[in-house]
C-alpha cells in the first residue's frame, strides 16, 4: 500500500514565506526552513515552496533557499514558480529540491514538459493546473486564474501525461482559499484519466475534506491557509484522517 | 571514510546532505583509483538500469565497483544503485547488473496499481517496522528464507517485495532513506554501521 500524503504548501517572496503559519515558539515565522523543518518534525509526508518572487534574481534567491532547505529537511519537496526552461530546473534540482512545478509555461509550451522528463526523469516533474469551471465544463486557466486557455482539463492531464507528468496538482481556482472543500467534480474527472498521482489543491478547511478527496480519487491533499491561520496543524488532521480509516504515515 | 560513488546517475546532493546532518564525513568518488581508497562505498542511483550499467562501464568503475564488493569491504546500494547490484531487470533486458547477488527485478504488472509506486509505504523487518519513501518502477521478489540474511525488510505494493536488505558486506534499500525523514536518517546510520 502506499499512503495518503499531507502536504503543506509555502508561498515564498524573495526568500521569506509569505501568508506564514503562526506556530508558537518560532523565532522567524517568515524563514522557509525553520518553518519546513517543523512541518517536518509535525509530519508532513512532502512540501511543497511556491515562490511567486517576480523579477531578475528569482532564481538566486530560490536556489538559496532550496540549499537551506535541504540541508535541513529530509523528506521530499517540490519547488515550483517560474521554471521556464530545463536549465531552470537543473538550478533547483542541484540545489537539492526531489521535484519541479511548472504551471503557465508548460500551457505555454508543452514541449517543456517533454525535455524535463526526458532530461531529469518524470518523477520529478510535477505539473501544476489551475482550473475553473465554466458552463462548457472545466477549463485550464493560467497567470493566477486570469486568463482561460482554449484547454479543457481533461485534454490537458492526457497530453501532460503523454508528454512524461509524473505527477498533477490540480488546484481548482473556484475553490481556492474557501475553506469550503475541494473541488471533488474536478478530481473525479481527473482521476479518472490519470494513471499518475494526483494532489488535489484549493478549499482545504478541515479533516473531511481531504477525505472527500482522496475518496474522489485523490492521492495527496495540499493544505495552505487552514494551517497558516492556526488552529489545525499536520499532526492533528493525520490523527483525525487515520481515525476515519485512511491510511497515513504516523507522526 | 564513506564514499559516494558518483558515476552521472543522479543527484548526490541529498545523500550528501543526509550524511552531513548525521555527522558522517563523506567524499564522491569518480575513479577507480578513489573507489579503492575508501572505506565504505555507497551507489545511489536515479533512472534507467541499462543506462546505469552502461554508464559505470564506460567510466571503467563497474569492475573497481566489483572489485571494492569481493573485498569485505560494506557497499550499500540505494534505489536503481541496490537494483544493479543484482544480475538484472525487466526494464533492461539483456543487459547484466553487476551481479554480486542472485535475483533479477520484475515490473508492477498489477493494472490497479499506480506506477511508479511512488510515495510512503511501511517497510516491515522482523524486529520492528517504519514508513520509508519509494520511487521505483521495478521490484526485488522476496528471497526464500534459506538465503543467510542479517537484516531484511519487505514491503507490500500489490504484492511483497524486498525493501532493504543486509548479507555480508553488502547492503540495499529500494527506498530513499535520505528522504523518509527521521526514521530514514536512522536507519540510514545503521546501515553505515557494518
Amino acid at each position: 500500500m502506499v499512503m495518503k500524503r499531507i502536504i503543506p504548501c509555502l508561498d515564498v517572496k524573495n526568500g521569506r514565506v509569505v501568508k506564514g503559519v503562526q506556530f508558537l515558539n518560532l523565532q522567524d515565522s517568515g524563514d522557509p526552513v525553520e518553518l519546513a523543518a517543523r512541518y517536518d518534525a509535525e509530519g508532513a509526508d512532502e512540501l511543497v515552496f511556491l515562490d511567486i518572487t517576480a523579477g531578475i534574481e528569482h532564481r538566486d534567491t530560490a536556489v538559496r533557499m532550496v540549499e537551506a532547505v535541504a540541508k535541513t529537511v529530509f523528506i521530499p519537496f517540490t519547488v515550483g514558480g517560474g521554471i521556464r526552461k530545463a536549465e531552470d530546473a537543473e538550478a533547483m534540482l542541484l540545489a537539492g529540491c526531489d521535484k519541479i512545478g511548472v504551471n503557465s509555461a508548460a500551457v505555454r509550451r508543452p514541449g517543456l514538459l517533454t525535455e524535463l522528463a526526458q532530461r531529469f526523469g518524470s518523477q520529478c516533474v510535477v505539473l501544476a493546473v489551475d482550473a475553473r469551471r465554466t458552463p462548457e465544463g472545466y477549463r485550464v486557466v493560467v497567470d493566477a486564474g486570469r486568463t482561460i486557455t482554449d484547454w479543457k482539463l481533461e485534454d490537458w492531464l492526457e497530453e501532460a501525461q503523454q508528454r512524461g507528468a509524473g505527477e498533477v496538482l490540480l488546484t481548482s481556482m473556484d475553490q481556492d482559499g474557501s475553506n469550503a472543500g475541494y473541488d471533488l467534480e474536478a478530481l473525479r474527472i481527473a482521476a479518472a484519466r490519470l494513471r499518475i498521482p494526483l494532489i488535489a489543491s484549493g478549499g482545504f478547511g478541515e479533516a473531511n475534506h481531504a477525505l472527500e478527496a482522496f475518496r474522489a480519487g485523490a492521492d495527496a491533499a495540499l493544505v495552505a491557509s487552514a494551517l497558516h491561520t492556526g488552529g489545525l496543524t499536520v499532526r492533528r488532521l493525520k490523527e483525525q484522517l487515520a481515525k476515519a480509516g485512511v491510511e497515513v504515515r504516523p507522526c | 571514510m564513506i564514499g559516494i560513488l558518483d558515476y552521472g546517475c543522479g543527484n548526490l546532493r541529498s545523500l550528501e546532505n543526509a550524511l552531513d546532518f548525521l555527522g558522517m564525513e563523506s567524499c564522491r568518488v569518480a575513479t577507480p583509483q578513489a573507489i579503492a581508497g575508501v572505506d565504505q562505498l555507497i551507489q545511489p542511483g536515479v533512472g534507467h538500469f541499462g543506462h546505469a550499467m552502461t554508464q559505470l562501464h564506460t567510466r571503467g568503475l563497474e569492475d573497481s565497483v566489483r572489485a571494492f564488493a569481493t573485498s569485505g569491504k560494506p557497499l550499500l546500494g540505494i534505489c536503481l544503485g541496490m537494483q544493479i547490484l543484482f544480475e538484472g531487470s525487466a526494464e533492461a533486458p539483456g543487459v547484466p547488473g553487476l551481479g554480486l547477488l542472485a535475483g533479477r527485478f520484475e515490473p508492477f504488472t498489477d493494472p490497479s496499481l499506480k506506477v511508479p509506486h511512488m510515495g510512503w509505504s511501511t517497510v516491515e523487518f522482523s524486529d520492528r517496522t517504519g514508513t520509508a519513501y519509494f520511487v521505483h518502477s521495478y521490484f526485488l521478489p522476496p528471497w526464500s528464507e534459506a538465503t543467510p540474511t542479517q537484516l531484511l525488510g519487505l514491503t507490500h505494493y500489490g504484492r511483497p517485495f524486498v525493501a532493504a536488505f543486509r548479507r555480508g558486506n553488502l547492503a540495499g534499500c529500494q527506498f530513499h532513506p535520505e528522504k523518509s525523514g527521521t526514521w530514514g536518517l536512522g536507519l540510514l546510520k545503521e546501515m553505515l554501521k557494518w
